[in-house]
Parts: structure tokens; sequence; C-alpha cells
């Protein structure tokens, strides 16, 4: 393993953020707007499962300690979480649901690309997959965020306050070492809020990450884990 | 406001040198959306490489009640299959 | 098949059932055979959308990270189980919004089996064991049924419900390996929809309202107690491989009849669930029309960005 392969912490941040995000979609499932949209959820859902799984697996590759994909999405604590605080966020509306996926797969998008070529080949390998996936989520989130920003006026108020609510998740969603990645998704974030005739907050990247793990990622990680940890050792 | 989305017909070519087979119906608000939901509903297993959708209103159908003037007509030409024709033992294929 | 000349539409329609060809949308059919196949395929619609609930509950708890992504596949394909139907449906006449509506007021049915809670990851395996094989039971024959929207919809279903099936069966299997805890959860829920299950079949024959007509249009093709009889035949089997026992002391192999004898089901269980007394009727019916209701601005919102995009494609043109 050469010195130029990605750290097990930027493996487990992004497979943190897949699995996360994923988790939060399956809470759509059966109260969607309609039932082609359920179907929607579920497919962008599976896709970042599949991502979280690979990510996991390769970790515990290179640990080398014998862990499985269970035993990081399982069994670590909230704060062993590296996961970006945004796709915590709960699902609220729907326009809340598709701000969020469009703010994540601007940044996943860009994140993926640059692995295709990266340094890590092993991630490289999973990166032509994976941006097949995340152009598809970036479309359909994006549409999605067009047609609630510019439709009706409800709809608009309503895409308006889940960027206000979101944006300021975004600075937190870029590691140190993403520097690079920020102008590109800048230019797709204000292409899309321009579709949506939405704007982008004014400075408001206020959110800076706490030490202790938000109550958010707790809950939710209660929920999840609750029944692996009540059965410890056992196969499903 | 509606909130009734209209219902599109779907064709999915199942492998390149297919031709699209119609599948079924979705409902969708606009083209995109239906190409959307028709990817979601009829591909989930790799059944296509190619999706087409029409808007179902936009499909011009014959009278069932047509089909005798229409395809009956078709019935009793035996001339147009190769079975109809006797060839000599020695010719194996043609 | 030649036609005579002179032949009736009613004529005709019988002579296609009876040639055990399909009807198709545009062809004329009987009014009573267009309401009851809209009433069946509705209700068939409506309970894989409801049928997504109960395992809904469990996807955000699913033990691994596998079994997360495989009751998800499950969940979504009920959905769109759900979709092909209504669409089999709609070709009748009748939308989908329409037969929503039906569902959101009660004036239509789904299946009962889904008014049961599942209190535990057990019943996961249950419902896809069971719940799942008793459904394919049911629509195997439907593949054939005369009416060629819903039978084509039904070959696709059944295609993919196979793996409903056999994910829920390893799930049970997994349990019966493992800790004595995990055994006892498995038994539990087989106890739990061992006898739901064999009422998704329907009331015995002497008491079915709609079967005998279905059968003479060939809509159904066995009848309530034959379909029911081939599920006991089939999964008793099966329990007593990964050494569960069938909650049904009257259950033993009949050499001559070359079948299982069982117990009766408590129908009047039934009826009182089916009246909307089960232990989940309230919940499944406020979740559905909470997701119809809190979407409709999303609907209104789609309809209106087409509208105004259609608006300026025309000015430009203009």
């Amino acid at each position: 393993m050469g010195a130029t392969v990605l750290s097990n912490d930027e493996l487990l941040r992004h497979a943190d953020r897949a699995m996360v995000l994923a988790q939060r979609l399956t809470e759509w499932i059966a109260h969607a707007p309609d039932l082609e949209e359920d179907m929607a959820l579920a497919n962008l859902g599976l896709d970042l499962l599949g991502q979280a799984r690979s990510l996991y697996t390769l970790a515990g590759a290179r640990e080398g300690a014998g862990r499985t994909e269970d035993d990081f999405a399982y069994l670590r604590e909230a704060r062993e979480f590296r996961n970006p605080a945004l796709v915590e966020q709960p699902n609220g509306d729907f326009a809340a649901t598709i701000v969020r996926q469009f703010l994540h797969d601007a940044y996943a998008i860009e994140w993926w690309t640059a692995r295709v070529d990266g340094p890590d080949p092993d991630v490289g390998a999973l990166a032509a997959k994976v941006v097949k996936e995340t152009t598809y989520h970036l479309r359909y989130s994006r549409g999605w965020l067009v047609r609630l920003g510019d439709g009706t006026d409800e709809s608009h108020r309503r895409t308006s306050a889940a960027v206000d609510a979101l944006w300021p998740f975004v600075g937190d969603l870029f590691a140190p070492s993403d520097a690079a990645l920020r102008p590109g998704f800048d230019d797709r974030v204000a292409a899309g809020f321009a579709d949506a005739t939405v704007s982008v907050p004014a400075g408001a990247e206020a959110f800076t990450p706490a030490t202790e793990p938000s109550p958010l990622l707790v809950e939710l990680l209660a929920e999840m884990q609750s029944l692996h940890r009540a059965h410890p050792g056992v196969s499903w | 406001m509606s909130d009734n989305w209209n219902l599109w017909e779907v064709f999915v070519r199942p492998r390149r040198g297919l031709d699209h087979v119609h599948a079924g119906s979705v409902h969708a608000p606009d083209a995109e959306i239906a190409l959307q939901h028709a990817r979601d509903l009829f591909t989930r297993r790799g059944e296509g490489v190619s999706l087409w959708v029409v808007r179902s209103a936009d499909i011009v159908a014959s009278d069932p009640g047509d089909a005798g003037e229409l395809f009956d007509p078709a019935d009793g030409k035996d001339y147009r299959y190769p079975t109809h024709y006797e060839l000599p033992d020695e010719v194996a294929n043609m | 098949m030649p036609a005579p000349a002179s032949e009736t539409r009613q004529n005709r329609f019988d002579r296609v059932i009876a040639a055990d060809q399909r009807i198709e949308p545009d062809d004329w059919m009987p009014e009573d055979y267009r309401k009851n196949l809209i009433r069946q395929i509705a209700q068939h619609a409506h309970s894989e959308i409801i049928g997504m609930q109960p395992e809904g509950n469990w996807l955000t708890r699913a033990p691994s990270l596998r079994r997360k992504s495989i009751l998800l596949a499950k969940v979504q394909d009920e959905a769109g189980h759900g979709l092909y139907l209504y669409g089999a449906a709609e070709t009748l006449g009748i939308t989908r919004h329409e037969l929503l509506d039906l569902l959101h007021t009660g004036r239509q049915k789904y299946a009962n089996i889904f008014n049961y809670p599942t209190p535990t990851w057990a019943d996961m395996g249950a419902i896809g064991w069971l719940v799942d094989g008793a459904a394919i039971t049911n629509q195997i024959p439907l593949c054939r049924c005369s009416f060629g929207p819903y039978a084509r919809a039904m070959v696709r279903i059944c295609k993919e419900e196979s793996f409903h099936q056999r994910q829920g069966f390893e799930i049970m299997v997994t349990l019966c390996n493992g800790t004595v805890e995990q055994k006892a959860m498995a038994q539990e829920a087989l106890n739990r929809w061992w006898w739901p299950t064999l009422m998704m079949f329907g009331p015995p024959d002497t008491e079915s309202a709609h079967s005998q007509k279905s059968m003479q249009w060939k809509i159904k093709r066995f009848t309530n107690d034959e379909l029911r009889q081939k599920f006991v035949d089939a999964t008793v089997p099966q329990a007593d491989l990964i050494g569960l026992t069938v909650p049904d002391p009257e259950l033993a192999w009949n050499d001559e009849r070359g079948h299982y004898d069982f117990g009766e089901p408590d129908w009047d269980e039934l009826r009182r669930v089916v009246a909307g007394d089960g232990p989940c009727n309230a919940e499944r019916m406020a979740t559905r029309k909470g997701a119809h209701d809190d979407g409709a601005w999303v609907r209104e919102a789609a309809v209106a960005h087409a509208e105004k995009v259609a608006a300026r494609t025309a000015e430009i043109a203009a």
C-alpha cells in the first residue's frame, strides 16, 4: 500500500456520508409524495448503501483487524462517525430532502470524479461506477430542485426555506483536502439555484462541527443499531 | 391547482439489436420525469438499454370493431408463405 | 377460431373466453366483467402499496447492511408492483387518482394481512416466506387470467417476487440456525403469521362471494380452498426442514388424499379485521392518506412547472 492512498479516516468519512444519507432516505419509503418517488428515493438509497458497503469493506481490509462492513456501521459510537453534518439533517418536507440531496450530490460528483484517475487505485475502481450513479442522482435532485423552486408559490417558499436551513452545512461538506473541489461545486450549485429561482444565502456557512456528536446522529444511530446491538455476535 | 399527472406509455429496448417493446405506463407531469419514472419502474433489473415514453393520449389505436375489415382479409392468402410452394425433392434448401 | 358474420358483442366475448384467449382493453366486455376486474386489480394494487408499510417499519433497523439493502429493494418492488397493477386497472377506463380516492375513503379494500403488526425482525422473514409465498400461489394462475393487461402485469410481478419469498425464508433459516433467542423469535413469527396467511386465500369456497363468476370468466383458475391447500402442502415441509412447528394441532399428512389436513382459520377474526377492527387498520390508512395529502403540493408544483415551461416554449416559438 503506497503512501498516496486515502487514509482510513477519509474512507470512513465517505462511507459514513453515504450510509447516513441512505438511512435518511429509507425513512421516506411509503411516505413519498407519489409512488414513483418512493421508487426513485429507494433507488438513490440502494446506490448509496452499495457505496457505503464497498468503502467500509475496503477500510476493513486495509485495517487488517478483521472488521466487516457491519462492524463499522453497527458497532461504532456516534463520536466515531466521520460524516458531514448535512446528511444527518432530518428529511423535513420533500423540498428539504431535495435540497439536501442536491447539495450532497453536487459535492459527491466532484469528489468521486476526482477519484477516477486519482492515486488510490481501489477507490478509483469503485469510482467509475459511482460517478454514473451520482450523475443520475444529481439529475434527479437538480430536476426536482428546479421544479419545486420554479413551481407554485408554495413550493418556491418551501424550497427557499430549505436552502436557508441547509446552506450553513455546506462548508462542512468539504474536508481540508477537498479545497480543489469547491469551485466546481459552487458552479453547479449556482446554476441549479438560478434555474430554480432561489438564491444562495449570503455568507451563512456558519456551521462549525461540534466536538460532541450531534443529537441527530446519536438518535439516527440508536435506531439503526438497536437490533444489531441487542444480539451481540450473531448472524442475520 | 391540479395534482393529477398525465399518463405515459413506456417502451423498452431490452438489448441493442432488438425493438422497443411496450412495457406499461407511468404517471408524470412532463417528459423528463416520465423517463425517470420509466427507468425506475421498468429497468431495475437491467431490462433495458433504451426507453421511449409517449403520452397515452397521443396513441392512435385501431378500433377492435374494425378488426374484421382490417385483419381478416389477410386470411386465405397462402401464397404469401414459403410453405405454399412445392419444390422438387432434390432441392434441399431454398 | 373463425367468427360468424352476425355474431353479437356478447358472443364474441364468450368465444374469446372459451378459446382461452385474452380480452384486451379496447374490446367490448360485459359491464360486470369490467367492474369485477377493476375491483380485483385495484384491491391487488392497494395491497401492494399498503404492504410496503409493515416491512417499511424495519428499514431503519435492519440488522445488517446486506439485509437493509435487500429489504429496501423488496419494499421498492412492492411500490413497483402497485404501479404495474394500477396501470393495468387504468386500461379499464378508471384513473389511478380515482382508485386511490376509493382506497383513501374506504370504498375499496386491501389485503387484510397488512393490518397485522411487525413487532420483531423475524416478521420480515415470516412475511417473505409465508405472505409472499401465499401471494405467489395466488398469482401464478393469474398470469393466465383472461384480461391481457392484468395477466401481463402478473407475469412481471411473479418473476420479480420469487426473490421476495427466498429472502424471507433465508431470514428464517438464519434465525433457526442462530441463538435460542433467535429461533424463538422465528417460531413466534410463524405463530403470528400462519393463520392470517391462510386467510389470505379468502373465505371457504362455500361462502366466497366473487369466486364463481370469476372462475367462469377465467379471471380465477383455482378456488380459494384449492389454493389454500396448495400453499399448505408446499409450506409445511419447509417449516419441518428448519425445525419450526406450524401452530395447528389438527395439521396431519393424509395419505389417502395425498395432502395435508389442517384446521379451520378463525373466520370471525377475518370478518372483524376486514371490517376495520384489526390491530393496524387505522395506522395503515393514516400513513397512506398522510403521504398522499402531504405530497399534494409537490405534485401540484410539478404540474405548474411543466405548464410554465410549455408556456415559455410557446412564447419563444411565437
